[in-house]
């Protein structure tokens, strides 16, 4: 390398790592509603994306104003959250976490398959308005877009930690999610409790959605982000928002920096493997993840 | 899980007088008599074999898997392993026999599954799942970085070696359609026998209550990695098959995910723990597709392009997954069996058995 | 009694998996025998119009139908001879892909199989040439299958990835005010994670030492979401210009990455596989002023296109569903592709008969496709493409490329019609050939007879 040690650039690859986690973070986000609050791994989260920013962005090309074509996509979002948790979660309510997962896994399909039938197998282009100018702090290099992801996903973390605990339904969540049969002696209604959850679920997909929609652009490989948000649920806990954040930055600085210091000494291309294997690492040592409770895996 | 008991001698509803062997010979007399004759080289090439090489693949997965309750989402890495390792032995080692390149590469696979087999010592259900994509990417990646595995070809796919086995060569359709034939039902009747072990015992009681196992003395360590060692070996050798006898070319591509959950779907929609779920479920997923295609461009080819049906028919294998989950979870073996013992009771009910 | 039932059942799903093995196979069952004054070229389309590269997908085979569509209505045909096809659908999955192939590969008068697809291809060069039909890859493809006295059926028609690589080189001497200015530049090559990707490493690498540049190669992970460190990476290297070799997703990500890293776009020039409306539209802003190269020329000024906007998208019988992709990259392709197999087979009948040709008779008339400039300007294509010259030991075809950049609505041809330097990789190509040959046992051609 060069003669001394170049902070600046450690600082770049280390600062874009972190944006880059937070985005993450707010994918991982929406599976975390959705296992604390049913035991659920949600792998259809990321048809769910590509379905909302598919929406979005046709309705737009199709002329509607942005704030309209929002509000038609979130109330989509909803509706098929709540569809999802009717027609497929529901009647497999009992059955073992794998069977659960297998049925997200054929949702994604179904969702994936959906989206392309009614808004065509075209790429399209997100733009949100903001312009992706770099800005240099002393000789650093920082996004303003990723800044724009993390402010927007600061502002939904906040919004939801305010809603589990100073609403009455964010309280219900909670209650179902520490106690099921508590919560329905007490007289919750799971039902309800559940739909909910799926919606907000939906709106979680969409709003990442729309960011990631505007980071790689709208085409059929947007579901895939839902493999970075593998790791960190593994390094946060599945069950925990704040593991989510905190897994989401880690991860994102990890997986760069590696692949920036470690990757040229075995020929580069490493990222794609490196987040699961940092992962898998941290679970030997604390296999809960960092902030995930100590589960009692029944088989 | 669900849990399953073994089955010990003949069919639930019946006298004994169906013998358990008796299926399994019929099958394969089937297999190998009937088949070779009436089947064209399509059936062979486009069917036939990929659901062998995908069975045997789903036998392998549903010892960790269905028996020993490990949950993997990286049988593809292993898959890789096991055809790449062949290809490595057979292209470098003079002289050596085809036959012991498929068992090598199968060992090959068996030490990378065991390595990547470690963290169920600590991990559980999804958090061991997603340790297995750890393998699944790092295999992929390794196989594509490194030119040695694909022989420094500039463009990373091999060629398979030619199929011959003590100089029969196995180079038509229906040649090897037999081969892969021959080495599903060895492999398959060797799990089979492992299932009937105490090993296998283990397996289970493993799965079904690990603290409970070790109370009674079962070896858990040794068990799961076990687990793991036989059945990436399994894996591995249906790798082979499906790179060396199915498609002929072999690139890291063809292992991803994709395939890792194709071979999830093939037992958990087949049955969990069964060795005819294996076969059933494989049978599904590779022909369901191609009937959906067929039935679709045939009854509304005029009023809609390919890319429509193929996006229904995608929506509809999406669904079916999802519909036979809610509907027998216990998989398409247990639908089997419900079928067969509805058509045989009546008989025994005659009987006053 | 239950032994008897038993083999009631057993009977029962025999006759029922008989039953279906007979009706897939009758799927495969040669069509019936054609009255004699109707003869038909058949092309089995293994088309993907499903899956992460559809929005290619669709276009390519969509200009490819509309070409056969034009030939057959304008023209009634080759010779007389109808032009048909069926499309298969693989979503871009080496196993459809050999699926189709199997299910097509015994219906009459195949002409040639198009699959546009690296893994396909691979999966499907012993099966042609054990059943004697050529395959053509367009642009892309194993690059020693240029040699046609090894791959007899093999054709990577127009430009293969050495070609092009030497054409990318010859247009940043261009650049830079001529080749032997770019001694001391860097040039970093940004390439997918994949067999196709890294194709073209050694040759970099022999450009490099002829004229004196330094090239690094920085693999980007398949599918490409994330850039971020290798685009760090690349600011801290400070290359003169970056080649970007992707495909899908990967494309648009890396414009977009390279926007949000400060790199300014117009040093980056893509190849031959990020050249599409598909791969810059998704990065908005970013991707203005990007240049990229193609061997096909897009728009829809040429007379060929006319041809097919009046004939065949006037009468309903487009295939692309939104006209605004006439024109398009990928619709160009395909209508490219379409000349040169349809005129493949014209040569052909002008020696064999105006008659279902069989695929090695396609296969010679491949080997005389021979298309100057004003053969193809008679074709209505001039500026289209350049102009083919195909032998029996050159399956490439000698195929110019030229460069176009994106305006942010549309590609604009900037650069002349460029050769790559064919003399310099053509032993490259012979001796990987002829590893091969040595390895499978094949007899080396010694002319277009044998």
């Amino acid at each position: 390398m060069a003669q001394g040690f170049d902070f600046a650039f450690l600082a770049e690859v280390l600062i874009g790592g972190l944006l880059s986690g937070v985005m993450y973070s707010l994918v991982a986000i929406g599976f975390v509603l959705i296992y604390k609050t049913s035991g659920v791994l949600n792998f259809a989260q990321g048809a769910q994306l590509l379905f909302a920013a598919l929406t979005f962005v046709s309705l737009v090309e199709r002329g509607l104003p942005f704030a309209l074509a929002l509000g038609i996509t979130f109330a989509l979002m909803v509706a098929l959250g709540l569809a999802i948790e009717r027609t497929v979660l529901r009647p497999l309510v009992n059955q073992p976490p794998i069977t659960l997962f297998m049925a997200t896994l054929g949702l994604s399909y179904v969702i994936e398959g959906v989206a392309q039938l009614v808004w065509g197998t075209q790429v399209h282009s997100l733009e949100l308005g903001v312009a992706d100018e770099p800005i240099e702090f002393a000789g650093v290099l920082v996004s303003t877009f990723d800044l724009f992801a993390a402010g927007v996903a600061a502002l939904m973390v906040i919004a939801l930690s305010a809603f589990f605990r100073y609403t009455r339904v964010g309280l219900a969540f909670r209650a179902v999610a520490d106690d099921t049969f508590a919560a329905l002696a007490v007289g919750l209604r799971l039902p309800v409790i559940w739909a909910t959850v799926w919606s907000a679920a939906g709106v979680i997909a969409l709003v990442a959605g729309l960011l990631w929609g505007a980071r790689l652009g709208v085409q059929f490989s947007l579901s895939l982000v839902v493999l970075k948000a593998l790791p960190v649920l593994v390094l946060g806990g599945f069950d925990s928002i704040l593991g989510a954040i905190v897994g989401g930055l880690l991860i994102g600085a990890l997986e760069k920096l590696a692949e920036v210091y470690l990757g040229p000494y075995v020929g580069g291309g490493i990222e794609s493997w490196f987040a699961y294997a940092a992962a898998l690492l941290f679970l030997l040592v604390r296999p809960g993840g960092l902030f995930g409770q100590r589960l009692v895996e029944r088989a | 899980m669900a849990t399953n008991t073994v089955q010990r001698s003949g069919h639930p509803g019946h006298p004994a007088r169906w013998p358990l062997w008796a299926t399994p010979v019929l099958v394969l007399a089937l297999a190998y008599g009937l088949v070779p004759l009436v089947a064209s080289d399509y059936v062979f090439d486009a069917l036939l074999i990929p659901f062998l090489a995908l069975s045997l693949a789903a036998v392998g997965l549903n010892l960790l898997t269905g028996y020993a309750g490990q949950l993997s989402l990286g049988s593809a890495a292993f898959m890789a392993v096991g055809v790449y390792a062949a290809y490595n032995f057979q292209l470098r080692v003079q002289g050596l026999p085809l036959l012991a390149a498929i068992a090598l590469g199968g060992v090959a696979a068996t030490l990378v599954g065991v390595v990547f087999g470690l963290p169920s010592l600590r991990l559980r259900g999804f958090y061991l799942a997603v340790s297995t994509l750890a393998a699944q990417f790092f295999v992929q990646w390794a196989l594509t970085k490194f030119g040695w595995f694909s022989n420094d070809n500039p463009s990373g796919v091999i060629d398979a070696p030619p199929l011959a086995v003590a100089g029969v060569a196995f180079d038509t359709p229906a040649g090897r359609y037999l081969f892969a034939l021959s080495v599903v039902a060895v492999l398959t009747a060797l799990v089979w026998r492992v299932t009937r072990t105490p090993t296998g015992h283990h397996f289970i009681a493993v799965r079904d209550n690990e603290l409970a196992a070790r109370v009674i003395g079962v070896p858990v360590l040794r068990t799961k990695l076990l687990a793991f060692a036989l059945s990436s070996f399994v894996i591995g050798v249906a790798g082979v098959l499906w790179g060396f006898v199915y498609l002929r070319t072999v690139e890291p591509a063809g292992f991803n995910l994709d395939r890792s959950f194709q071979i999830l779907f093939i037992i958990i929609i087949g049955g969990l723990a069964t060795l005819r779920g294996a076969f059933l479920g494989a049978a599904l997923i590779v022909l369901f597709p191609l009937l959906l295609s067929r039935l679709g461009s045939l009854l509304l080819g005029q009023w809609f392009d390919s890319g429509v049906l193929e996006l229904c028919q995608r929506i509809a294998l999406g669904a079916l997954i999802v519909g036979f989950l809610i509907a027998e979870p216990r998989g398409l073996a247990a639908l089997w069996e419900r079928l067969v013992a509805r058509c045989c009771r009546r008989p025994a009910a005659a009987h006053g058995a | 009694m239950s032994f008897v039932r038993h083999l009631k059942t057993a009977a029962l799903a025999s006759a029922i998996a008989l039953t279906g093995l007979q009706a897939a196979q009758a799927q495969t069952a040669a069509a019936p025998a054609k009255p004699a004054q109707q003869q038909e070229q058949f092309f089995p389309l293994q088309s993907y119009r499903v899956g992460p590269y559809a929005a290619g997908g669709t276009g390519f085979f969509g200009g490819f139908i509309d070409y056969l569509n034009l030939i057959n209505t304008r023209d009634g045909g080759v010779g007389g001879v109808k032009l048909t096809w069926a499309e298969g659908e693989t979503q871009y999955e080496v196993e459809r892909g050999v699926e189709v192939y199997e299910r097509l590969k015994n219906r009459p008068g195949i002409a040639a199989w198009n699959p546009l697809s690296v893994g396909i291809a691979y999966a499907l060069i012993d099966r042609v040439t054990a059943d004697k039909v050529p395959l053509i890859t367009i642009n892309h493809g194993r690059t020693d299958t240029t040699d046609g006295a090894v791959f007899k059926y093999i054709f990577p028609l127009l430009v293969n990835p050495y070609s092009e690589t030497s054409g990318i080189v010859n247009y940043l001497g261009t650049k830079v005010g001529g080749l032997d200015k770019l001694k001391g530049k860097k040039i970093v090559v940004l390439y997918h994670g994949s067999p196709y990707g890294k194709e073209t490493i050694p040759i970099y690498e022999l450009l490099a030492q002829k004229y004196g540049f330094t090239v690094q190669q920085i693999e980007v992970p398949h599918p490409g979401n994330e850039q971020q460190s290798q685009w760090l990476t690349i600011r801290r290297a400070k290359p003169d210009f970056v080649v970007l070799r992707g495909w899908g997703v990967m494309n648009p990500v890396a414009l977009k990455t390279a926007q949000k890293t400060g790199f300014p776009v117009d040093r980056i020039v893509g190849n031959i596989w990020s050249n599409s409306e598909e791969d810059v539209i998704p990065a908005g802003d970013a991707a203005k002023g990007y240049v990229a190269i193609g061997s096909v020329a897009p728009g829809t000024q040429y007379p060929v296109l006319q041809d097919i906007i009046k004939t065949v998208y006037d009468a309903g019988k487009g295939n692309l569903e939104d006209r605004k992709r006439i024109g398009t990259v990928y619709h160009n392709l395909g209508v490219v592709n379409g000349i040169l197999n349809v005129e493949a087979v014209r040569i052909a009948q002008a020696k064999f008969g105006k008659r279902t040709l069989t695929g090695d008779e396609v296969r010679w008339g491949l080997e005389n496709l021979k298309l100057d400039e004003a053969r193809v300007a008679a074709l209505g294509a001039k500026g289209l493409f350049h102009s083919i010259n195909v032998s029996w030991d050159n399956h490439e075809g000698e195929g110019y490329v030229a460069f176009q950049q994106w305006d942010g609505k549309q590609w604009k041809q900037v650069s002349d019609w460029i050769a790559p330097d064919w003399k310099l990789l053509r032993p490259i190509i012979d001796k990987s050939a002829l590893a091969y040959a040595k390895e499978k046992n094949i007899k080396v051609r010694k002319s277009i007879d044998d």
